[in-house]
């Protein structure tokens, strides 16, 4: 699962059978520290976000599954949340390598 | 699955509801010294986990749909553990 900001909306005269109804987001990927990654991508909405949001989204199969009625439909990408607030802690506060030997973290 | 830092939290109060009742972390992937670090991702949180709290995470969606305990759930990553210890062999040369 990834954060993405909604830049546009898509229209489609001519779905794909089950794809009716569903609204399309354009959506551009984001980082933790919501810098872009990657090309603007269509997502599916289920959680009526709007141009500017900051959503939490869903990739594969699994997007498919977030549609609210038939679950088989060619969907890859949904928007599962809508982001009230986001903390991220600094990126040198933790040490994130592992080394030979024992690593204990409690 | 995979191993990983708890880097962060997220709040939302408009989600799909198979994620009510469970909190989403930022987790950022462990890797070995000199490697470039990994991707971060969300994963919904199935153990109390908090920031800084290193966490087995399960990457994959009928295994997310079995932690979960819901055939249907629209979720990938889920943290199904937290790590105390991890031990590694030295490289070989």
């Amino acid at each position: 699962m990834l954060f993405g900001r909604v830049r546009g909306t898509a229209v489609c005269t001519l779905k794909y059978p089950g794809t009716e109804g569903l609204k399309l987001l354009i959506v551009q990927p984001l980082n933790k520290k919501l810098e872009p990654v990657g090309a603007l991508q269509v997502a599916a909405d289920v959680v009526q976000a709007g141009i500017g949001d900051l959503c939490v989204m869903v990739r594969s199969r699994e997007a498919a599954l977030a549609m609210p009625d038939v679950k088989f439909v060619p969907i890859d990408l949904a928007l599962v949340g809508i982001v009230d607030e986001l903390a991220v802690v600094a990126e040198d506060k933790f040490d994130l390598t592992m080394q030979p030997g024992w690593n204990h973290f409690t | 699955m995979i191993l990983g830092k708890v880097v962060g939290t997220v709040v939302t109060t408009i989600s799909h509801r198979d994620y009510k009742n469970r909190r989403l972390l930022v987790v950022q992937p462990l890797v070995l010294p000199g490697d470039s670090p990994g991707e971060d991702f969300i994963a919904l949180d199935n153990t109390q986990a908090g920031i800084g709290d290193t966490v087995l995470v399960n990457r994959e969606g009928n295994g997310a749909r079995q932690a979960l305990k819901n055939p249907d759930a629209c979720v990938i990553s889920v943290i199904v553990g937290i790590v105390d210890s991890v031990y590694l062999e030295e490289a070989p040369r």
